[in-house]
């Protein structure tokens, strides 16, 4: 017990040696992200355009804004794998109420209580009845997107308010669009609410040792409980923001996207085991994601083989600092 | 790091490789469709491919996503978007949600169209449909009177009863009967529910109800195939005639054993063909997408625009003897 697995045992210490700084996981993810970019202006005469760089930022904003939430659950040794989900029951809500006749503010108010409000089932579940949230969230993905599909079936909800389209489609300012300025705010918010504020220490400890954090007198359930809040309220976010962005909704909206926004956390160098990770690492993961899938599909890269390089990329980037420390370790040794 | 360097410079390299032949001053046309790893829109790029040929100016991107998704294929447009692509020819995975992606290609002076699996009116410029209502209705009673030169009994079997596809096709069918065929006597419609035990039994009531039946016309490829099954396991090959819209690949056999003379279903690579010739028509001679336009497809003919702007590309392709081994192995 004295020498846990997890990479870094004080992932968020603040007076850290430059050395460290250096070869920390974020440095790695920042080269990786100038490679990949290096890469595709060289390979594709079409990516240093800024409307193309715009573009490709739609390709993962709503993904990455789930992944900040879901990066503080994971942190503290949970998972949330009904993220999708939500959004497709969020967004069917929205669909019923534009048929009612709701305008722009109660859409997105709708949509966000929505996730909110499936969120804070999840927590429930887990922490009132001590289910293993895995468990619980596996049930509730059917069971959200079961209920959109009854809604639905095979029709679709259209007609949403020509207002409503500024959230998924518009820009801020020049090539910066509501998605990627809302996923920049929320970014620092969420940085600084796990790196600076006492919450976030209290999430590394329950990740690191749920049993101590609670004789310590940290309100662990409490704690979980908001973070299932959290993810489910940026879940709801999210299905605005693709509501929006398609301009309708049918019940397989946003299929697949719980498995990215955890590989984003993941590839942001968070321990699946809990305990480590930082927000950094989760942005520049989110870009590196984006970066690949835009630029192998300007090359019109088959999906596949982009599954086949994202998976590549994950597994390369968690081994090597891995490898790096045996081969370092045997010299020593 | 060097290891993923390497492998990245490698990507590079043969990214580039693939990219450098696309340089050429040729009219790109993408031709998007619904999910990669699918026979049917194989077939539809190798008409793209030849219609390419003929154009000679015209470079064809085949693409699509692994998953059927809208969201996937909105990526898809995106990227090609960036590309500064001249036409996209897609086929949807959600006629609606396709709509602000495929806007914003207009926006940026990309010519759209829909084939297949069309898109809202407001996402495209025009929508090329595989056949229409009334052609389909014509062609599955032909199918059955090209080989009853004296005429006689034919029955339907169809899918359900209130499936909206085929009761339109029957409709059309029963409305040309009399002027077209008159010696087709239809005696009866029945309904298979596209399940092929229910189609089984259906079939082998019509060969007992109607003992002097020429033919079954099955314009759904669950009943065709249940139908033809029974006709060959009651040795009624040679007496009756089992016919409609099969897919070449699981009709092959029967075709092969006499049971039926011909089926018909929408030919890929013909609607591939079309789809890129009427964006060539769009996106290079500037000829207008409005209702009421003719506008050129090569070989297959001509298409005339509807008042949504969608057209019908041809009757329904037959296939028999001739050509359904080289068809089966496509679709």
């Amino acid at each position: 017990m004295t020498d846990p697995p997890a990479p870094r045992h004080i992932p968020d210490r603040l007076d850290k040696p430059l050395s460290s700084a250096i070869f920390s996981w974020e440095a790695l993810l920042v080269v990786v992200a100038v490679a990949i970019f290096v890469v595709n202006s060289f390979a594709s005469p079409y990516f240093l355009d800024p409307w193309s760089l715009s573009d490709l930022t739609f390709n993962f904003t709503e993904k990455a804004l789930i992944a900040l939430a879901m990066a503080l659950l994971i942190i503290s040794g949970e998972i949330d794998l009904s993220v999708a989900a939500i959004i497709a029951l969020a967004s069917t809500m929205m669909g019923m109420a534009v048929q009612a006749g709701a305008g722009t503010p109660a859409l997105v108010l709708i949509g966000i209580a929505v996730g909110l409000g499936c969120g804070a089932f999840n927590g429930l579940l887990v922490t009132r009845l001590g289910l293993p949230s895995i468990v619980v969230t596996i049930g509730t993905m059917s069971l959200f997107r079961g209920v959109a599909f009854i809604v639905l079936g095979d029709q679709a909800y259209k007609g949403y308010p020509a207002s409503f389209a500024f959230f998924g489609q518009g820009y801020v300012w020049w090539v910066v669009s509501f998605e990627l300025a809302l996923f920049l705010i929320a970014a620092v918010i969420y940085w600084f609410v796990l790196h600076r504020t006492s919450f976030g220490r209290r999430v590394f400890a329950i990740g690191n040792n749920p049993v101590a954090a609670q004789f310590s007198g940290v309100r662990v359930d409490r704690i979980k409980f908001i973070l299932f809040c959290l993810t489910g309220l940026m879940s709801g976010i999210a299905a605005v923001l693709i509501t929006s962005r398609l301009g309708s909704t049918r019940p397989s909206i946003a299929q697949g996207y719980e498995l990215e926004a955890i590989t984003m956390v993941v590839l942001g160098g968070v321990s699946i085991l809990g305990g480590a990770g930082s927000i950094l690492g989760v942005v520049l993961a989110a870009f590196i994601m984006g970066l690949v899938t835009f630029g192998l599909g300007l090359l019109n890269v088959p999906g596949i083989v982009m599954s086949i390089f994202i998976g590549l990329l994950l597994i390369i980037v968690i081994a090597l600092p891995i490898v790096w420390r045996r081969l370092r370790g045997g010299r020593f040794a | 790091m060097s290891f993923l360097k390497k492998l990245l410079v490698t990507a590079a390299f043969s990214a580039a490789m693939f990219v450098n032949a696309a340089y050429a001053e040729n009219v790109k046309i993408a031709l998007v469709v619904k999910s990669l790893g699918n026979g049917f829109f194989d077939a539809a790029n190798k008409g793209a491919e030849e219609a390419a040929k003929e154009l000679g100016d015209v470079e064809v991107i085949y693409t699509g996503p692994t998953k059927a998704t809208a969201e996937a294929q909105i990526e898809v447009v995106n990227s090609l978007i960036a590309q500064k692509v001249n036409a996209i020819a897609i086929s949807a995975n959600d006629a609606d949600a396709l709509v602000p992606a495929l806007k914003k290609a207009m926006e940026r002076g990309i010519t759209v169209i829909s084939w297949d699996s069309g898109v809202a009116p407001e996402g495209r410029q025009l929508h090329l449909n595989p056949s229409d209502t009334g052609l389909i209705g014509e062609t599955i009673i032909k199918l059955a009177a090209d080989y009853l030169p004296e005429g006689g009994d034919v029955a339907i079997l169809s899918a359900s009863s209130t499936a909206t596809n085929q009761n339109a096709w029957i409709e059309a069918a029963k409305k040309i009967l009399p002027e077209k065929f008159p010696k087709i006597n239809l005696v009866a419609t029945v309904y298979g529910d596209d399940d092929s035990a229910k189609s089984t039994d259906e079939a082998k009531g019509l060969l007992k109800s109607y003992p002097n039946l020429k033919a079954i016309i099955a314009p759904t490829t669950v009943g065709v195939v249940a139908a033809a099954q029974v006709v060959t396991d009651e040795g009624l090959i040679g007496k009756v005639n089992v016919t409609g819209l099969a897919l070449p690949s699981e009709f092959k056999k029967f075709i092969d054993n006499g049971s039926s003379q011909a089926v018909a279903l929408w030919n890929p690579i013909d609607l591939g063909y079309s789809a890129i010739y009427l964006a060539h028509d769009l996106a290079v001679k500037k000829e207008e997408a409005k209702p009421g336009a003719t506008l050129s497809i090569g070989r297959v003919g001509k298409v005339t625009l509807d008042d949504t702007n969608s057209a019908a590309m041809a009757p329904p392709f037959q296939f028999d003897k001739t050509n359904i081994e080289k068809f089966s192995k496509i679709y």
